[in-house]
């Protein structure tokens, strides 16, 4: 290689090097604003000041009550109810979800493809569709503004996704491992029990954490579904949005608060994000 | 994958185990088991029917609803009107009005941040120290809830003291109104849904370059092809399906706007950010015309599936080549 295409290519490098540099800081600018202004008070917020004295006073606003009897905060009864719901609708999601993916990948059902295709069908509806009948619905049956409502609509929210994601899975092991198991006498239950599920109990996780992660941020079906008494975080913030003047250091000590918890879930599931967000329909 | 990687574990240790740690299977009970056709109904029904039950139901419901003149909250005696509601959405101006604008946020956002997101893509597949942990530092919008992400950049955007107008003073510029001026408020929409999503678009993109066969390259270089040359035939080919399905995603979360729209312009400046999902919203919970959003929303599972079914064709002719 002669000298001159070393440089040229040393040039390229270094402005690949920049590219990717300007990448990730205007992806993290973001973030790390309002990680600043979680720590300034109102007056330094309407300055727009980098350099301020930092205060926690926002982020004590956001569990302590402002009022002069103290007490929770109402985002504490948010994030209460957030918890609540995203714990519950994670966990049926999971258990209903993996035998019903267990058997589509296992057995000849009948319509199976056609049910598949249903499954993920739902993937695809704009939520302010269902949305409208759903309300009519819940109104009906006393469901709108309660938490069991919010967690039997986030269970059928996550289905397809844990129902596409663990066949997936579950295609990856070979039936045959549980068939050597029945030929031993185990039943088919006991089969799955004893030699698929442990095999499987990592892609379970993920598919797990993934659910937590879209249950969490989920906002639309929050809004319309939920009142004062079971409404999560997502409604909770954008309604301190609304307003007239927006407590912008409460706003933001809110959003990192409500974020952490993704982040941390989302760096555990980082190596199957690919898998995560297109339903398994793209692997590594 | 890992379990395929740990799968062969159980069989060798169930033969060659020692002894003791050996349970004897229940080789005596095969008689009275529950038939597979059972086990297997039994597993899928619960899914099926919670499925059935929150989003085949309430859609069947609307269905109905949209024949009908019924309103959530006004108290009027029910009629049936038929097709009426879906006369008066088709031939609403207000409707085609939201559909162009709906029809520019999606190619504009998803066009942008296919763009953007392959481009980083490709500068990462480029680099071998340090790629995974700036491909995870990149991923952070990603994950954030989208009321979160309204809340950010309608505090950066602000026309006042938003931290972007600050930037543009500090070079000269006069204040831009983001948010308030209607094309620059759709502009605004496409530029934080890019921000949001390019790291999808490039995560995908990212899987495809990082797959391409170094030997390929190797083979290229030897017969002295250009880069352009090694792109277009080499890499691109073996991109370009992930690439459309990763825009598949994309375009159908982009036809549904909603969360972001109601965070960030709330529809505004007049309805220059009104995406049809929420003006599908004010229609149905500010004007209380339910029925007529039942056929409104119906219309638009309609266009969806019908686009993606014609997508889906292209996407499984281009997978066949």
């Amino acid at each position: 290689m002669s000298a001159q295409t070393r440089e040229s290519s040393r040039v390229r490098t270094t402005i690949e090097v920049v590219l990717l540099a300007i990448a990730v800081a205007v992806m993290l600018f973001p973030a790390a604003w309002m990680l600043l202004t979680s720590l300034k008070d109102l007056q330094d917020v309407y300055a727009g000041s980098v350099v301020f004295s930092p205060t926690l006073e926002n982020y004590r606003d956001v569990f302590v009550s402002r009022s002069a009897a103290g007490g929770a905060s109402d985002l504490v009864r948010n994030f209460a109810n957030s918890v609540i719901v995203t714990a519950s609708a994670t966990v049926l999601a999971t258990v209903i979800g993996v035998p019903a993916a267990w058997a589509f990948s296992r057995f000849p059902l009948k319509g199976k493809k056609d049910q598949l295709f249903f499954i993920l069908s739902t993937r695809f509806m704009p939520p302010v569709v269902v949305v409208i009948p759903l309300f009519v619905m819940y109104r009906t049956l006393h469901l709108y503004d309660t938490r069991i409502g919010l967690v039997l609509l986030y269970t059928a929210f996550n289905l397809p996704f844990t129902i596409w994601m663990m066949k997936g899975f579950i295609d990856e092991v070979p039936a045959e491992y549980e068939d050597a198991a029945m030929v031993d006498g185990y039943s088919r239950l006991q089969a799955f029990h004893k030699v698929a599920l442990p095999l499987l109990l990592p892609g379970i996780l993920a598919t797990a954490v993934f659910s937590l992660i879209f249950t969490w941020n989920e906002f639309t079906f929050a809004v319309f579904l939920t009142g004062a008494t079971s409404r999560t975080v997502p409604p909770a913030i954008a309604g301190l949005l609304g307003g007239q003047s927006t407590p912008w250091g409460l706003v933001a000590a809110a959003a990192m608060v409500f974020a952490v918890p993704v982040l941390a879930f989302g760096w555990f599931v980082r190596t199957h994000l690919v898998a995560g967000m297109t339903f398994g329909a793209v692997r590594r | 994958m890992s379990a395929a990687e740990g799968a062969p574990a159980p069989v060798r240790s169930a033969a060659s185990a020692p002894p003791q740690a050996f349970t004897l299977p229940p080789a005596a009970r095969r008689w009275g088991r529950v038939p597979d056709r059972w086990i297997a109904r039994l597993s899928a029904a619960p899914a099926v029917l919670f499925l059935l039950a929150l989003f085949l139901f309430p859609l069947l419901w609307a269905v109905v609803l949209s024949f009908s003149t019924y309103s959530a909250t006004r108290n009027q005696p029910l009629e049936w009107v038929w097709f009426a509601n879906y006369v008066d959405v088709l031939t609403s101006p207000q409707v085609w009005e939201r559909a162009v604008i709906t029809l520019v946020f999606v190619v504009g956002a998803v066009g942008l941040q296919t763009v953007v997101g392959f481009s980083i893509a490709f500068l990462l597949a480029r680099r071998r120290r340090g790629r995974g942990a700036l491909t995870i530092l990149l991923l952070l919008p990603m994950m954030l809830s989208p009321v979160v992400i309204g809340a950010f950049w309608k505090l950066m955007l602000d026309a006042q003291f938003g931290v972007v107008n600050q930037i543009v003073r500090a070079f000269g510029g006069e204040s831009i109104l983001w948010l308030t001026q209607p094309r620059l408020a759709l502009l605004s929409l496409i530029v934080v849904d890019s921000w949001q999503w390019t790291p999808f678009i490039m995560v995908i993109a990212l899987a495809g370059l990082t797959a391409v066969p170094r030997y390929l390259f190797e083979a290229a270089e030897i017969d002295r092809a250009s880069e352009w040359f090694k792109f277009r035939h080499i890499t691109l080919p073996l991109v370009w399906p992930l690439l459309l399905i990763a825009v598949l995603f994309r375009a159908i979360d982009a036809f549904r706007l909603f969360d972001l729209v109601y965070v960030l312009t709330g529809g505004g400046p007049g309805s220059s950010t009104e995406t049809l999902s929420y003006h599908l919203y004010k229609v149905a919970f500010q004007n209380s015309d339910t029925a007529v959003a039942s056929a409104y929303g119906i219309l638009m599972v309609i266009v969806v599936t019908l686009a993606t079914q014609v997508y889906v064709r292209y996407l499984t002719k281009v997978q066949a080549r």
